[in-house]
């Protein structure tokens, strides 16, 4: 370390989910270390699950994050459903899709317009926003409200939905109610697109990754863009299942971090979220998202994280228009679930979050009972990531005064919606044991 | 800015966070409430603070590492009013179950190195460490009331919370029982109010997100559970042992069932 070595540390990080901070040293020279560390303190809830019953595991894991309740009901579900084999008819999974792009909407917007705009803005938070672009943060809390309503009406209640079991819901929605979510949704697409226009007018840092390009990693479907199925594919050439994550995807412990660190094959870092589905999936958008995206030439590769924001306007409109599709061939399922009785079993499921992929692996026993459950959050997933970008970053900005460039830092953080709350608590629950 | 406006800071300790966003999911309301009140102190939603005195700290999650112990007292000097919101707060939330092991055993079934994380023994409610001026419950909140408890603090009047059980949102809403109609075991007769009976409205017995109400009698109900539904022990204990499991009431109904009936 030289004399002329400075920091940039930023002791709690504003505007993201959760309690994060951010210490990087650098000189003329170099950039000597990075560290986001994450100080949010651990739950435990891979310990705590030990012993459960299975069809707890969507209402626990739900309890992991206040953002992405949805995304942890949705994994839960579907690899205890492998678990205890049981079959859900297609007419479930439809509903389910359509639950999930409740949750797209209102997280994407909420980060878009609340924590993420004001950056580009150097404005400090939406209500200020609020003065300057009454407009924008209006339709955007109306577009945010569309998202949640669908939440409320198929899960309950916006946060931690109490409507989603193993093997369904429990109750299904009345035609009434869906038919009048349908006019909230159909006056929401305009203000998705009107949203999308004006983040794609804002101005971005220059910045590319081109000495260390990303590796992409996403679900990718035949027919659809990913959501709650799909096989695991990277932007390197991997094509996997669910099953075969844990042979590819390895955590470590570091000690800045209560989250721990995960790479593929425990050394290469990788991107997921909205950059890398829109990168790896691009064809499979709603015909108005694609629309959306040739009219502003914003097209893959999309590879500077600070034009994220665009993505992840653009699948707000996606999520809007796929969930308007699943209405008008909405059919109503036989029965709201399909159940049996325990059995012991392995589970795996891999579904899209907001923040891109989320992992769960149970496995029950006879009774019924969890006896391991994993899960990696996306957040620890692009903790690496989002490290690199920094320590790449900053000899491109180091024209910028102190405060500009920590500010600069921060929004390169924000790049990735951070959800700390979530990246947190999943840790490997045989690490210690192997 | 100006000077007459109530100032008011949000503040998190061990939580998923979702009962403070239940604040930014008031779509309708959150421009009208930043109107009348000065938003002094929200990490989630801003990054400009302002410095202390609050006139109301919103307090959301548990106390369990040292550090926390210390803010909270910190918190509290700064507030005029502190209302704790959620199950973590007003009952050290599901990550409580760790009250009931030695949590070094979960640490290591966690962490690789245990040596990095720093700890403490329990999850516990803000109450345990100091003056708590109002308790929301609820895993998660229910935003109407977060806004009643808001205006009622700032116009330094009673927040109108029901404290009576799930049981009477039921009859107001004109929801059938499901357990004197479908033999379904429901956490109701002994769960605090504020969903709005809202498991019940999907089919779903309650499961006691919301906390025991005023003077429950959760052994009753149980023997009640096991008598006539044929409800075994170890579901009984999953539904007081989950989001408010060291709520004192299903703490202790739980310890209860666990050693056969026996006070510990």
């Amino acid at each position: 370390m030289t004399d002329k070595s400075k920091t940039i540390r930023v002791d709690y990080l504003a505007r993201v989910e959760g309690e994060g901070a951010l210490y990087i040293r650098y000189d003329d020279e170099a950039v000597h270390d990075v560290q986001l560390k994450i100080f949010e303190p651990p739950r435990f809830f891979e310990a705590f699950m030990q012993g459960r019953d299975y069809t707890e595991a969507p209402d626990i894991t739900a309890r992991i994050c206040g953002i992405c309740p949805v995304a942890y009901q949705m994994s839960a579900v579907q690899a205890m459903e492998q678990a205890q084999a049981i079959s859900v008819a297609p007419e479930i999974h439809a509903l389910r899709r359509l639950l999930y792009c409740g949750e797209w909407i209102e997280s994407h917007v909420l980060h878009i317009a609340m924590l993420h705009a004001p950056d580009f803005l150097k404005l400090h938070s939406a209500v200020e926003m609020a003065q300057v672009h009454p407009h924008i943060v209006r339709n955007a809390l109306e577009l945010k409200k569309a998202g949640n309503t669908i939440v409320s009406l198929l899960g309950g209640r916006e946060i931690h939905p109490i409507n989603v079991r193993v093997g369904g819901f429990y109750k299904l929605p009345n035609r009434a109610a869906l038919s009048e979510l349908r006019q909230s949704l159909q006056a929401a697409l305009p203000l998705a697109i009107e949203l999308t226009r004006w983040v794609a007018s804002l101005s971005f840092p220059d910045f590319s990754r081109t000495d260390e390009p990303y590796v992409f990693v996403a679900l990718q479907h035949p027919q659809e863009y990913p959501m709650n199925s799909g096989r695991l594919v990277s932007s390197g050439g991997m094509d996997i299942s669910a099953d075969e994550f844990e042979q590819h995807f390895i955590e470590s412990h570091v000690p800045h971090s209560n989250a721990l660190h995960c790479l593929i094959d425990g050394k290469t870092p990788y991107f997921v979220g909205p950059m890398a589905r829109f990168n790896l999936n691009f064809q499979h958008l709603a015909p108005a998202a694609l629309a959306l995206a040739e009219e502003l030439n914003f097209k893959p590769p999309c590879t500077n994280p600070f034009t994220s924001i665009v993505v992840r306007a653009l699948e707000v409109v996606h999520a809007v228009s796929e969930a308007l599709r699943l209405l008008d061939h909405y059919q109503a399922p036989e029965q709201p679930f399909s159940a049996g009785p325990p059995q012991a079993g392995s589970g795996f499921a891999i579904t899209e979050a907001p923040r891109g992929i989320l992992y769960h692996h149970y496995e029950v026993d006879a009774d019924g009972k969890i006896l391991t459950a994993k899960i990696v959050p996306p957040t620890s997933q692009n903790q690496k990531t989002i490290e690199d970008d920094l320590r790449l970053m900053i000899p491109g900005f180091l024209h910028l005064g102190d405060d500009e460039l920590r500010h600069q830092c921060e929004q390169a953080i924000r790049n990735y919606d951070p959800c700390i709350s979530c990246a947190t608590h999943f840790l490997q629950l045989t690490l210690d044991k192997q | 800015m100006s000077a007459a406006k109530a100032t008011v800071a949000v503040w998190k300790f061990s939580s998923c966070d979702g009962c403070q966003l239940s604040l930014l999911d008031c779509e309708d309301e959150l421009l009208a409430v930043a109107e009348q009140v000065e938003i002094a102190y929200f990490m989630e939603a801003s990054s400009r603070q302002l410095p202390g005195p609050y006139d109301l700290s919103i307090v959301e999650g548990s106390i369990t590492t040292p550090e926390q112990l210390e803010l909270i007292q910190s918190v509290r000097q700064q507030s005029r009013f502190l209302v704790a919101i959620g199950a973590c707060a007003t009952a050290g939330g599901i990550q409580a179950l760790r009250n009931l092991v030695d949590v070094k055993d979960y640490i290591a079934t966690v962490y690789a190195h245990p040596e990095y994380i720093s700890t403490l023994a329990t999850s516990t409610p803000i109450s345990e460490h100091v003056t708590v001026d109002f308790e929301l419950r609820g895993c998660p909140i229910n935003k109407q009331q977060l806004l009643e408890v808001i205006s009622a603090f700032l116009r330094q009047r009673r927040p109108q919370i029901s404290d009576h059980a799930v049981c009477i949102e039921c009859k107001l809403s004109g929801v059938a029982c499901l357990t004197t109609s479908r033999g379904l075991p429901c956490m109701g007769p002994v769960t605090h109010a504020g969903c709005g009976a809202l498991c019940p409205r999907y089919d779903r017995p309650c499961f006691g997100c919301y906390g025991p109400k005023e003077n429950p009698n959760p052994d009753a109900m149980s023997q009640w559970w096991q008598a006539s539904l044929g409800v075994d022990s170890v579901k009984i204990i999953e539904n007081m042992r989950n989001f408010n499991a060291a709520a004192p009431a299903f703490h202790n109904a739980a310890e209860r069932m666990n050693t056969g009936g026996k006070d510990d």
